[in-house]
């Protein structure tokens, strides 16, 4: 049916007499989708995992070891989807050519940078760290503090502010449009329209969409466990699992499984890197003081692969983290401010042993085996650096 | 909090004219509103139907497996599989036991007196700790741990009963998640939150339980479809509530009978933790409903409650720091119909005693109403001192009888999943990372395996429960075999069977 499709993978050759950027091989789009997710009669791609053994119980997806996952972001075409990988890696989405998305989301480093805050364009410091991409297809609320629900708005963020790729719509549509290969590949992923239009936003959004929601971390030790097979942890672990979900630390309260999220915002009082003032989270875009200092919770799938931690990464290590949790309600806010905590976060008196536990458990959530290929070359011919 | 104090105020001010307008319109209460007392035809009282199989999917079929002082309860559940039925022994166990099976069963066996005891020693964060469907636990003594006596997460159709709780820390017995439960005939003290609380859950019955000493007694929160009947609450700060608490990913409650309950002196101090939902309860609450909907408060004895006999609030006065608009923060058509109460509000505490001082009241109500809400009634009036129902219209309704219980007809039945479907998901979900047609990823090319193993399914379990690295050129597979054996099967299935 899909023609295009040949298993092999074929290269396009093309004539470069027109295009004023450099010419470069670029493979035809895959035809086929990612893992995790079956190709439709329709030519798109939905999700299939284990955890859709499970009822729906709430439309929340949060619940115990074997409850169903929230409502996730799919049907996309395959082809769509590795538009959005070339772009994901493609420098040539920042004002300069010189930061791509994956400069700060890198699939080494657990699609985050490892930084404690972001560096962007030009060394331009970020006020926050850069969140895991893993699973983003499956959240209602983006960004620490939750300002926006879906991918297409929220990317609109880092690529056209001046801290961060510093582009602009009409810069990037023009030196998109000025790219040949990429004037033939969007024509691919989007058959339905004249060939020869222009490149629109639109386009690049929902191509960039469609790769990060196919981002997906569901087979790790804990998911083995989880369904079933107890010898996937071991007793340390285990004793990790229990603790985590235990009322007393109360961590699946708001890490709530199988995302490790529950979606909510919550302020739990963290501190700040020195020098830095106390970030008001949501009470900002949802202008409600009764948010001052909230976060979303952030899920935990990958967390080992993600240092250091926190909104503004003041915690380097995992140990350092749970730490936290167990040092007093509201041990970290500073002077003079009155966050109102929330009722989970208390004096659980967590011992060192326990703590050790919890990160021992933490780092059953990793798993990476569905990460995607970084592009050998991408469109622009720019250097793929980060 | 200064905004909550104006709201307040401007009601007070209201109220004063209500004051004036009231006694002209209430002041001769008219006897046609007196509803003919609807006689008790009925209680809920012995209907418990005590078998195993109230709530499990799976009729208890398995082996029974002993338990005896000395030996660990969860070495037992290592060993059980669905369907089985652990009986423990008197003796005293010491352990955290969590059980992420389905349908099993623990008993514990009481000999003259002497109890199969779950001793946390203050250092054991819970004591049943369970995720899967169809869990019963009865029969034990649990005491001295920190987090909770008895918690679900996600577990549906599940018993939990004849239970003595005391001073489990957080919770006694904590359901979350789950749907269709039974919590019956459990005696619980000591618990510094609520001893009995259903976290959004659905379709559960609290039937025949007595609660007292706690901070809250029971408590019906986020959840729908729960039925609080013939409990005993006594001594606790508040002894029974349903509400809603914001923030969490289930945002509401409703659909709630509190039918035939005892709710007694519930004037204990509150010893909630700082910053806990419950750490508000003003001592001396016998039901709390707060911001939940169609809530139905039939036939209790509400008795010697010091602030209210009932108080029913919306989140915006009932917890006013804390703020979620997804949210909605008002109890709606509460029904309130017979009750006995007298002697509440002997000894009214904080913003009730405030609001009262201004209708020249020292006393609490036996019904106190405050904030949004619309469409409750109330069956007599005239019969109980209320504050802020005169919006109540008439109860539409007399009883609830007709509801004999809020449990699903049968059990919650799992996913009805196909071998094919199965295959699937383990296809996509797992295999497809390595393997995929036309192309070699990390493995080889799926063409590849339906060639080597054609009609030979159980040589693709065999492969991949033990693989052999066969291939130079490519790595060793890791081994499958954390797979279910239907899931390893179905998967083999199904890529023999799959068409590029
Ligand atoms: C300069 C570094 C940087 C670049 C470049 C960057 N991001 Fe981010 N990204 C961040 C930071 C920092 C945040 C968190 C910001 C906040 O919460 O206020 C974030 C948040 C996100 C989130 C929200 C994730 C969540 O869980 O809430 C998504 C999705 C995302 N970025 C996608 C992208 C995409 C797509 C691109 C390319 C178009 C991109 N980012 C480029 C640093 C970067
Ligand atoms: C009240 C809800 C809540 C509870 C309970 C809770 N967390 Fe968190 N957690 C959060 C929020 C919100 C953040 C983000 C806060 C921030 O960045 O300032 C977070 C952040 C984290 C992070 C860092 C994530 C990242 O990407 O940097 C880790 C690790 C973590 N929590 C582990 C735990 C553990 C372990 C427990 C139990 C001891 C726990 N949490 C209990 C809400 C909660
Ligand atoms: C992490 C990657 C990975 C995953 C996940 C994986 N495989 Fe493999 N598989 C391989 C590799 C690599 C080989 C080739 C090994 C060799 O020949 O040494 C292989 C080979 C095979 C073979 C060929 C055996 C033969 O007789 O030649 C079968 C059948 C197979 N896999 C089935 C599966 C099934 C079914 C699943 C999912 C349940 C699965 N694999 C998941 C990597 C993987």
């Amino acid at each position: 049916m899909y023609a295009a499709c040949l298993g092999v993978m074929v290269f396009i050759l093309y004539a470069s007499n027109v295009s004023s950027s450099p010419y470069v091989d670029v493979p035809l789009l895959n035809c086929n989708c990612p893992p995790g997710f079956k190709l439709t009669e329709d030519n798109t791609c939905i999700a299939r995992n284990l955890y859709d053994q499970y009822a729906v119980r709430n439309l929340a997806g949060v619940g115990g070891l074997k409850s169903a996952l929230p409502k996730i972001r799919d049907g996309f075409s395959p082809q769509e989807i590795d538009l959005g990988r070339y772009l994901f890696f493609d420098p040539v989405l920042s004002g300069d050519g010189t930061i791509s998305c994956a400069s700060c989301h890198d699939p080494k480093k657990g699609f985050s940078d490892g930084l404690a805050t972001s560096i962007g364009i030009d060394g331009h410091k970020a006020k926050r760290a850069a969140p895991t991409l893993w699973n983003v297809g499956y959240l209602k609320k983006l960004f620490w503090d939750g300002r926006s629900t879906n991918l297409e708005d929220q990317m609109e963020g880092p690529l056209f502010s001046e801290e961060e790729m510093g582009n602009t719509p009409e810069n990037l549509l023009s030196s998109l449009n000025g790219i040949e290969n990429y004037r033939k590949l969007f024509a691919e992923a989007f058959p339905d329209r004249n060939s020869n239009a222009k490149i629109s936003l639109d386009e690049i959004y929902t191509a960039i969409a469609a790769f990060e929601a196919s981002l997906i971390s569901l087979n790790s030790k804990y998911d083995q466990y989880a369904h079933g097979y107890h010898d996937a942890l071991n007793q340390k672990e285990i004793e990790g699992l229990n603790i985590f979900r235990s009322f007393v630390a109360r961590c699946a309260e708001c890490h709530t499984p199988p995302l490790f999220t529950n979606q909510q915002f919550a302020v739990i009082g963290t501190p700040e890197p020195d020098g830095l003032p106390l970030d008001p989270g949501a009470e900002v875009p949802f202008k409600d003081k009764s948010l001052r200092g909230a976060f979303k919770v952030p899920s935990l799938r990958n967390i080992e692969k993600t240092a250091p931690y926190m909104h503004s990464g003041r915690f380097k290590t995992l140990r350092e983290t749970v730490q936290f949790y167990t040092n007093g309600r509201g041990h970290a806010v500073p002077e003079g401010e009155d966050l109102l905590i929330h009722w989970h976060i208390w004096e659980p008196n967590l011992t060192d042993y326990e703590l050790d536990r919890l990160v021992d458990f933490l780092k059953t959530l990793t798993d990476e085996t569905f990460t995607p290929q970084v592009p050998d070359k991408v469109p622009s011919g720019l250097e793929i650096s980060f | 909090m200064k905004k909550t104090f104006l709201k307040i105020l401007g009601v007070v001010f209201f109220l004063a004219v209500g004051m004036f307008l009231g006694k002209h319109f209430f002041g001769v209460k008219s006897v046609e509103t007196v509803p003919m007392p609807s006689t008790i035809k009925y209680r809920n009282v012995g209907i418990s139907s005590d078998t195993t199989q109230v709530a499990q999917s799976q009729e208890f079929n398995g082996q029974i497996i002993e338990v005896k002082n000395g030996s660990s309860i969860q070495d037992a559940v290592k060993k059980a599989n669905p369907g089985d039925l652990i009986r423990v022994f008197p003796g005293t166990y010491s352990e955290n036991v969590y059980i992420d099976k389905d349908d099993i069963s623990l008993q514990g066996v009481v000999i003259n007196g002497e109890w199969p005891t779950l001793d946390g020693n203050k250092e054991i964060n819970d004591a049943f700790l369970y995720s899967g469907n169809g869990i019963l636990i009865e029969n034990f003594k649990i005491i001295n741990y920190k987090g909770n006596g008895v918690m679900g997460q996600a577990g549906n159709n599940f018993v939990i009963r004849n239970n003595w709780i005391i001073d489990t820390g957080v919770y006694g017995i904590f359901p979350q998640y789950g749907k269709n439960g039974l919590i019956e005939h459990n005696v619980l003290s000591e618990i510094e939150d609520a001893a009995i609380y259903v976290g959004m859950c659905d379709n559960v019955d609290v039937l025949h339980n007595e609660v007292f000493d706690n901070v809250a007694g029971i408590e019906i929160e986020n959840s729908r479809h729960c039925l609080v009947e013939n409990n005993y609450a006594h001594m606790n700060t508040g002894g029974i509530l349903a509400f809603v608490t914001p923030g969490l990913p289930i945002k509401t409650t409703f659909d709630v009978i509190i039918r035939n309950n005892f709710v007694v002196n519930n004037n204990h101090a509150n010893f909630g933790a700082p910053g806990s939902t419950v750490a508000g309860i003003p001592a001396g609450t016998g039901i709390l409903i707060m911001a939940a909907d169609d809530v139905i408060v039939e036939n209790n004895i509400i008795t010697g409650n010091n602030n209210t006999g009932i108080t029913i609030v919306d989140l915006a006065n009932g917890m006013p720091r804390a703020n979620d608009p997804n949210s909605e923060g008002n109890p709606d058509r509460v029904v309130i119909l017979d009750n006995i109460m007298y002697d509440n509000g002997n000894e009214p505490t904080g913003e009730i005693k405030a609001i009262m001082l201004t209708k020249l009241e020292n006393k609490g109500p036996d019904i106190f109403a405050f904030g949004g809400g619309t469409g409750s009634t109330i069956r007599d009036k005239n019969k109980y001192r209320t504050f802020g129902i005169d919006d109540y219209g008439i109860a539409q309704i007399t009883d609830t009888k007709d509801i004999p219980t809020m449990m699903t007809p049968g059990p919650v039945p799992p996913r009805s999943v196909s071998e094919q479907e199965l295959g699937e998901m383990t296809y996509y979900g797992v295999c497809a990372g390595c393997h995929a047609f036309g192309t070699r990823l990390i493995g080889p090319p799926t063409e590849i395996l339906q060639a080597i193993h054609n009609n030979n399914p159980q040589g693709i379990v065999d492969y991949i429960n033990n693989p052999k690295n066969l291939r130079e050129d490519y790595p060793e597979m890791p081994p499958q075999d954390y797979l279910s054996d239907e899931a390893k099967m179905a998967v083999a299935e199904y890529i023999l069977a799959l068409k590029e």
